[in-house]
């Protein structure tokens, strides 16, 4: 794979390295000399009062180093890539997939046993399990938290809730495909006080403390923006993420003030899609993971 | 001809002073940092954060101290090397003037949050501009005075200098160039894009090590080593071959900083190999220093200005053959991220750029006040060895914590799967922090009683000028 836009770069680039190397040798070339029977002479030129030179040939071991390290410049340049594009296929890129080879065709046999179980029965399987956290761990704990409770925007993966559906698949789509979640703005179109209204009324869905009267309100709001997504039972709809907002589950908290702030500004979340970085097998694993921390809910 | 000139000591002592008070702020800060580290805590404001106090760290002990370092001894070797009074005492002194506002200005704008985002780079562009001025002036001065010169030739410690002074202008114009977008805000974006932004920062990030934590110290120790050994340099020919081999190898070593990036493979490997040639013209400077001392060897034993000096070269010797190992990319990829990066720096920046930079301030400040030497000798050994001490605990903690987070991120299962989580190698991480906090400990104590000892030295004595020497006999 070439790295250059044009022939006239891989040159350019040749003989700019050609010759720094050969810079090298010349500087070393000029100044090798014999050390001359007898004493070592100064060369001649003093400043401030007391300050002179010794001209001591090089010292041999350091000229033997210098020689060293520049033939192995000209012999790694001759099997990597670094003189042009000389070698362009031993980069980085073509390390990476062979090692991936190497370990596919080890460990791939491992995780294909567990591929072709059903889902619950991964999830019922200790050392799937130990696996599984393994990699989640590793790919999953920055957001979810190491204990899989979530955080601020990241969904807590033990209750037993689900803002995109819990069946076995649908869990294992969320990994491979990944989510796009979008709450959309409303502040424009409720204004301050309808938002606030509307605020209430969604706190009082979960039996929070409220304002009634604002929540009477904001009901009629509610009904006319809301419910397209969220349902006429507020109860919400995974097939568009939307999520139940009667069962005191919260992604972005539940005070007035952070309602206030997800319908005026909206939200937007992602969940990145795993499918090509960790492949089926594995994310099925993965999902087998998830599932197994709600076992035990509900 | 002896003349009744002085020389222009006045900027000198300025740059002197200011270099053990900036000491003393830019390790204090590292110190704070490193606690923060080790106790989460403490970061107990966002100005006070360790995201924004790291920078402040590393500006101030490179710009603020090795930077006030390099003025003084620069503007003191230049002139007593060419035995001519300073090119511009008024130019010399904006650039003291400043220096200061610009260290001033990153004190605050730092944890304000202020940021370009390129590390040693992070000052925003009316700063830029600022340091760009007060650098072309202190040029002017430098190679105005070497102009001047009443000598035929330069001392070697002025091709350091001079190469030093040059190539900071271009590194920092080149680096810094950004389209300003907010003048009360402080806000720009770099010049250049995506990974050729990365090549150009790390271009100059390598090269700042290069050269201003290098080829300006190598000046230094050109001056500084053969005066308080009262001996000869060892070798002008290695002068001369180390000298062009490592102002021009410096210059490509950068994409080692990139390795296993969006960088070319090319521009890697040419980098890596660059940076493996390098290890001989570095070796240079330090067999070129040390051998200085044959003949001289048991001057060690009473002179801790000396020890300074010259535990500086063998630290100087010992990082610069790490950091060619460390380029190696398979070395690279154990090394990379960890805390080994930062154990090397700190030997350099520790063990070599602070010990000599202390062993020359050491050597300057009784001079710059009349006197033959410091308050107490006593406390400058003292000094030496809680400093080594300090960088010893520091450097070793850093190898041990940085070698077990490489291996704990590769560490992988039966099944592949990786055997640590991130977390647990902070986890592990703890008992050496600890360990490094204490060595940054010690060695900001040391400063302190270089502090005590300077105060000592300089109160009730007065400012003196030495006269300007005329050159020896031969070369008149």
């Amino acid at each position: 794979m070439a790295d250059f836009i044009s022939g006239f770069w891989n040159m350019y680039v040749m003989v700019l390295v050609a010759l720094s190397i050969l810079f090298c040798v010349f500087v070393l070339v000029a100044n090798m000399t014999k050390r001359e029977a007898g004493e070592v002479k100064l060369h001649g030129h003093v400043w401030d009062e007391n300050l002179a030179e010794f001209n001591n040939p090089l010292p041999r071991w350091w000229l033997y180093l210098f020689w060293i390290t520049i033939v192995f410049a000209v012999v790694y340049l001759a099997i990597y890539p670094g003189f042009g594009n000389l070698n362009a296929d031993r980069g980085q890129l073509s390390q990476y997939s062979t090692e991936m080879k190497v370990a596919d065709e080890k460990y791939g046999p491992i995780f294909a046993k567990y591929g072709e179980m059903d889902l619950m029965a991964v999830a019922a399987d200790p050392e799937a399990n130990a696996m599984g956290q393994r990699m989640f761990l590793t790919y999953c704990a920055q957001c979810h938290g190491s204990a899989a409770q979530g955080a601020k925007g990241f969904p807590n993966l033990t209750d037993n809730e689900w803002s995109w559906g819990g069946e076995p698949d649908t869990v294992k789509t969320t990994i491979l495909e990944g989510r796009m979640g979008v709450m959309p703005p409303f502040g424009p179109a409720l204004g301050g006080e309808g938002v606030k209204d509307v605020a209430n009324y969604v706190r009082s869905l979960s039996g929070l403390a409220h304002d009634s009267l604002r929540a009477q309100r904001g009901k009629d709001m509610f009904d006319q923006n809301c419910t397209a997504c969220h349902g006429a039972d507020a109860k919400g709809n995974p097939m568009l993420g939307a999520v139940d907002l009667t069962n005191n589950t919260w992604l972005y908290g539940s005070s007035e003030s952070t309602i206030i702030e997800t319908i005026t500004n909206g939200r937007q979340n992602q969940m990145p899609a795993f499918k090509d970085f960790l492949g089926e097998t594995k994310v099925h694993i993965l999902a087998g993971y998830v599932l197994s921390l709600n076992k035990d809910k509900k | 001809m002896q003349s009744q000139a002085t020389y222009n000591y006045k900027v000198v002592r300025q740059f002197a002073i200011m270099t053990v008070v900036w000491g003393i702020v830019g390790m204090l800060v590292g110190v704070i940092a490193a606690a923060q580290l080790v106790w989460p805590e403490l970061n107990v404001h966002e100005f006070l954060h360790f995201g924004r106090l790291r920078p402040l760290h590393t500006n101030a002990v490179i710009f603020a101290f090795g930077g006030c370092a390099l003025f003084a001894t620069s503007y003191y070797v230049v002139q007593r090397t060419c035995h001519a009074k300073l090119f511009s005492p008024a130019l010399a002194g904006f650039t003291f003037w400043g220096w200061q506002v610009v260290i001033l200005l990153a004190a605050i704008s730092l944890p304000l949050g202020y940021t370009q985002g390129k590390e040693y780079a992070e000052l925003e562009w009316p700063i830029d501009i600022l340091i760009a001025v007060v650098w072309v002036s202190y040029a002017v001065v430098f190679f105005g005075t070497i102009a001047k010169r009443t000598v035929t030739h330069i001392y070697v410690a002025n091709w350091f200098f001079g190469a030093f002074i040059l190539t900071v202008a271009l590194l920092h114009i080149v680096n810094s160039a950004a389209i300003p977008v907010s003048f009360m805000g402080m806000k720009s974006y770099s010049a250049y894009a995506g990974v050729q932004d990365a090549m150009i920062q790390w271009w100059y990030g390598h090269n700042a090590v290069g050269f201003f934590l290098t080829a300006g110290f190598l000046g230094m120790m050109y001056y500084f080593v053969p005066k308080q050994a009262e001996r000869p340099v060892y070798s002008y020919r290695l002068s001369v071959v180390h000298f062009w081999a490592l102002i021009f190898t410096y210059m490509w070593a950068g994409p080692h900083h990139l390795h296993y990036t969006a960088l070319p493979d090319w521009t890697q490997s040419v980098g890596m190999v660059f940076s493996l040639i390098l290890l001989a013209p570095s070796w240079g400077g330090m067999i070129n220093g040390i051998m200085t001392l044959s003949g001289a060897w048991h001057k060690l034993r009473t002179d801790p200005i000396l020890k300074f000096l010259i535990t500086s070269l063998s630290f100087y010797g010992m990082s610069t053959f790490e950091g060619p190992m460390m380029s190696i990319k398979t070395v690279n990829a154990l090394s990379h991220y960890t805390d080994w990066t930062v154990g090397h720096v700190h030997s350099g920046a520790l063990g070599w750029v602070a010990m000599i930079s202390i062993g020359a301030v050491y050597f300057l400040l009784p001079r710059l006040y009349g006197k033959t030497e410091m308050y107490s000798t006593k406390l400058i050994n003292t000094h030496f060895w809680i400093a080594t001490i300090g960088i010893v605990l520091y450097i070793a903690s850093m190898w041990v914590a940085g070698v077990m987070q490489g291996l704990m991120w590769r560490a992988t299962n039966a099944d592949g799967t990786l055997t640590y989580s991130f977390v647990e190698s902070v986890k592990a991480s703890y008992p050496f922090w600890t360990i490094r906090f204490v060595g940054g400990v010690l060695f900001l104590g040391g400063m302190l009683i270089m502090f005590y000892n300077m105060v000592k030295t300089i109160a009730g004595q007065k400012a003196y000028n030495a006269p300007v020497l005329a050159p020896a006999a031969a070369h008149a």
